[in-house]
């Protein structure tokens, strides 16, 4: 990445790297350590590509046994580490380090116990989002959160992201469907919070871990709650003459009491990509498309569906469309879920940006995005999961013109700022990662990054576990440990007055 | 004893300060309802958030609130009726229970104490809630943490770390939680004469039903007179919650009461009546017995609920009501709160915690009254209490350690 600044590589730590890997290969049997050029290469990047480094060695453990010793291994050697799922994530939270020992948790591929009476599943954190899901789906049941990615994305990774999906703001985010957890901490030690149980003891360790982004703890298991599929579930269409009548639509339905499955805004370059793609029977005449998706009992959806109908017109849709089967809906979900790559079709590269907004910031948002593309001569599509206020806006660039790259991400970061500046935040659901990590003070003051470090300090504070992710500056535990406070600098040293 | 009553957050930042620099514990507190649970040490001052207080921000149509700490949650919850919403995790008033008034605590009190009621098995508890913070540390430096929107991962989730922390992290100064609307209406489908082994099962399919029911509680033939002032008086009552829109709810009712036909006589309660039972059975109403007899609550696995009570009841003398399909117990002991067998029990049943809630003060001393953590689980809530709180001086000893 351009200008990107990962921490000072471990001399020490490079010269011993055959000692490391004979050390790893004694600790993980068989062909769990890759080591050569050729087997490292699939591991240099995740999903943001922009970024790459080939690891020190990378290593995957099939027994918690083995994450602990590795950990405890580099603990003591002080040897970084950089935890791994199935790379997916879009921030670089699982960008490599020269230095570091890459820590792959795909072996842990199993489902560990199904439990229908109390809807609970336990899985390996290597499972996909999707592997939950269909270990249950026979019995009716699902796991709710469904980032886009959840073919590929593990529950492991969900945990570190804290991942949503469409359905997000009906069924909560990974945090609200986590029960418990087991992970080793950075010394080997290995802690289990919670369980089946709904309220884990004592601090909230499990939401302190769930979007920590890799950097407390390696997850080793994960107990998820599942949900009885709805009854039926339909999708309405709409299309509006402008993105401000459309937001006013999410902010009615809300307003109305309904709460959606689902519900999606896409801005005209998006549904233009999305259905030259998918054909997906997207209105092209409007600047703005919902797809609001309402599940439930078939009795709840028909009187909600006639609900939305009736609030879209009165802020003038001009395109209604119910679906009427469920092919049909999972037509309009088609150009949606296709966004992407339906961009991807129509540039070389782009850029997806991640932050969230207040809803009624909608229109003010999307106007300082088009004045910003301007600014930076690039184009740029918008999908939002209008519901939550959660903006993806995709920046179309090509990476092999000359200064392009620099201008998306000099783009990508005005836009977060934009986010910060109406009350949003950096990033929704994608994480902080390296990509929105020198962007973090936008957001927090230094007395709020150093007491998230300090939280860091808790579980690892030697910074060895993935470090150079989140914080744009890492400062030593013992250096924040010290305490700023003296006797007599104080506003009144004795007796308060209120 | 000092009592400080700041009125901004100015103020507490700048008592916090002092008491740091004077490394002198203080309690924090506002309205003292909850004072009566965990351990209360006595320090010489006390910090009041009772002034600090006001709604700073409330938008309806974002589904958020944002409210100054110590802003009575009776207020809260009106401000939220006017516009037909609610915190949808409907926070329990302890108040009946521990023989004080009901209606009192406030907002940074619910966030304290992780406060939930019996929709906790389908929408949360205030740590699923909540969105974000404005605090002060124990090392008296002023954080924030979250945001006003529900989605958002950008750094690590304090907010939700002082859910449940009980004032031992941090002074909460703001909090911002997400509201919901209020279901249009709900019903509640009773079955009369199940065995609590009948009614976990009945618990389990209605859960795990597509009717999306919202509480399932179970109340045996004790307990079940001291609800709705003795309507339900007879055989054990198994109560399943609907709530939604109208045509909604008959139609998953009528679903409901289907598919549980033959496991005991079914009934129904409407509207009001039905909010009142739930009401009650979220502030443990069948305890509220004015006495000091000893109170648990316990969380564990909902289908092991039943079989440790049983075992319980082999050697204590016990009363017990069951809410989230079983995995919430309310226990009520005859004499001692017997912590070694009803925490011995929960391991030997899949693992959970106890809180004692109420207990004689001579009796309450020897007693951890929150569930002691497992050892590294311990050495790691201990290291995340030292990097909020070096001085331990907020709270001490209040969650135990």
């Amino acid at each position: 990445m351009s200008g990107l600044v990962m921490p000072a590589l471990n001399a020490q730590t490079i010269a011993r790297r055959d000692e490391i890997i004979a050390d790893m290969k004694i600790i993980v049997p068989g062909e769990g350590v890759v080591h050569t050029e050729n087997g490292m290469r699939p591991f240099e990047t995740d999903a943001l590509t922009a970024y790459r480094q080939m690891p020190l060695v990378v290593v995957l453990p099939e027994t918690v046994q083995q994450v602990s010793r590795i950990l405890k291994y580099c603990h003591d050697r002080n040897i970084r580490v950089v935890p791994r799922g199935s790379g997916t994530s879009l921030s670089g939270g699982a960008l490599p380090l020269g230095d570091a020992v890459l820590l792959v948790m795909t072996r842990f591929n199993r489902i560990l116990d199904i439990d229908y009476a109390n809807r609970t599943v336990t899985a390996q954190p290597g499972v996909t989002n999707l592997g939950i899901t269909n270990s249950v789906q026979h019995e009716g049941f699902y796991y709710a959160p469904d980032p886009s990615s959840q073919i590929a994305c593990s529950i492991g990774g969900n945990i570190a992201e804290n991942s949503g999906g469409v359905h997000s703001l009906k069924y909560g985010l990974t945090a609200n469907n986590v029960l418990g957890i087991e992970m080793v901490l950075m010394n080997g030690e290995v802690v289990r919070i919670g369980g089946k149980h709904l309220d884990a003891e004592g601090y909230d360790l499990l939401g302190i871990m769930t979007g920590s982004e890799g950097l407390l703890g390696v997850v080793t298991e994960v107990t998820v709650r599942i949900l009885k599929k709805p009854e039926t579930a339909r999708a309405v269409l709409l299309g509006f003459p402008s993105s401000e009548q459309a937001g006013q639509c999410v902010a009615d339905i809300i307003g109305a009491g309904i709460i959606p499955g689902g519900m999606e805004m896409m801005d005209r370059p998006a549904i233009h990509a999305a259905e030259d793609f998918v054909h997906a029977g997207y209105p092209l005449d409007v600047e703005a498309l919902l797809i609001v998706e309402l599940d439930g009992p078939a009795a709840e959806v028909d009187h909600l569906i006639q609900r939305v109908e009736t609030l879209a017109r009165a802020n003038g849709s001009t395109t209604c469309l119910v679906s009427n089967s469920e092919a049909e809906r999972m037509t309009f979900w088609a150009g949606r879920k296709a966004a992407f790559p339906a961009v991807g079709r129509i540039s070389p590269d782009y850029l997806c940006m991640d932050g969230t907004i207040p809803r009624k910031e909608l229109p003010k948002v999307l106007a300082g995005m088009r004045e910003l593309s301007e600014k930076h001569r690039l184009r740029v599509a918008n999908v939002f999961h209008a519901g939550d206020g959660n903006l993806h806006p995709l920046i179309l660039y090509d990476a092999n013109k000359d200064d392009e790259l620099e201008r998306a991400e000099a783009f990508g970061a005005d836009i977060l700022r934009l986010c910060v500046k109406v009350g949003g935040v950096l990033t929704g659901e994608h994480g902080v990662g390296v990509e929105k990590r020198d962007l973090m003070p936008e957001m927090f003051s230094e007395d709020d990054l150093n007491q998230q470090i300090r939280v860091k300090c808790a579980f690892d504070p030697n910074h060895l576990l993935n470090p150079g992710k989140v914080f744009p500056q890492l400062h030593r535990c013992a250096e924040l440990g010290r305490m700023h406070v003296h006797r007599g600098q104080i506003a009144f040293p004795d007796i308060p007055r209120f | 004893m000092t009592r400080f009553t700041p009125t901004t957050p100015e103020e507490v930042l700048e008592t916090v300060r002092w008491a740091a620099a004077e490394e002198t514990p203080v309690e924090v507190l506002a309205h003292g309802s909850k004072r009566g649970i965990g351990h209360v040490t006595q320090t010489e001052h006390q910090i009041d958030l009772s002034k600090l207080t006001g709604v700073t921000l409330y938008e309806p149509e974002e589904l958020v609130l944002s409210a100054r700490a110590g802003t009575p949650l009776a207020e809260i919850e009106a401000l939220l009726a006017e516009h037909n919403q609610e915190l949808q995790f409907e926070p329990l008033d302890y108040g009946p229970l521990l023989g004080e008034a009901e209606g009192r605590g406030t907002i940074g009190g619910v966030l304290a104490a992780n406060l939930s009621g019996p929709r906790r098995l389908k929408a949360g508890a205030a740590r699923d809630h909540i969105l974000g913070i404005h605090a002060v540390s124990g090392r008296g430096e002023a954080f924030k943490s979250g945001g006003r929107v529900v989605k958002n991962v950008t750094g690590y989730d304090l907010s939700k770390a002082m859910a449940g922390s009980w004032g031992t992290l941090a002074v909460v100064t703001d909090v911002t939680f997400k509201v919901m609307p209020r279901a249009e209406t709900e019903a509640t489908l009773v079955l009369r004469g199940l065995t609590e082994e009948q009614a976990a099962e009945a618990m389990s399919i209605a859960m795990g039903s597509s009717g999306e029911v919202a509480s399932a509680a179970h109340l045996p033939e004790s307990v079940t007179g001291r609800v709705l002032d003795g309507a339900l008086r007879g055989k054990g009552s198994t109560l399943l919650r609907l709530e939604g829109f109208g045509p909604s709810v008959d139609y998953r009712f009528e679903r409901l009461a289907a598919l549980l036909q033959g496991r005991g006589t079914q009934g129904r309660i409407d509207g009001d009546g039905s909010r009142k039972l739930w009401r009650e059975i979220r502030d443990c109403r069948p305890f509220a017995d004015g006495t000091p007899r000893p109170v648990w609550r316990v969380s564990m696995t909902p289908s092991e609920g039943h079989r440790m009570v049983m075992a319980l009841r082999m050697e204590a003398a016990v009363d017990a009501f069951y809410d989230w399909q079983g995995g919430l117990i309310w226990l009520r002991m005859e004499a001692y709160p017997e912590a070694e067998a009803v925490r011995r029990l929960i391991a030997q049943f899949g693992g959970g915690h106890a809180t004692l809630i109420r207990a004689h003060p001579m009796v309450r001393d020897g007693v951890p009254l929150f569930q002691p953590p497992a050892r590294g689980l311990a050495a790691l809530s201990q290291r995340l209490k030292e990097q909020f709180d070096p001085k331990g001086i907020l709270n001490p000893g209040r969650m135990g350690f």
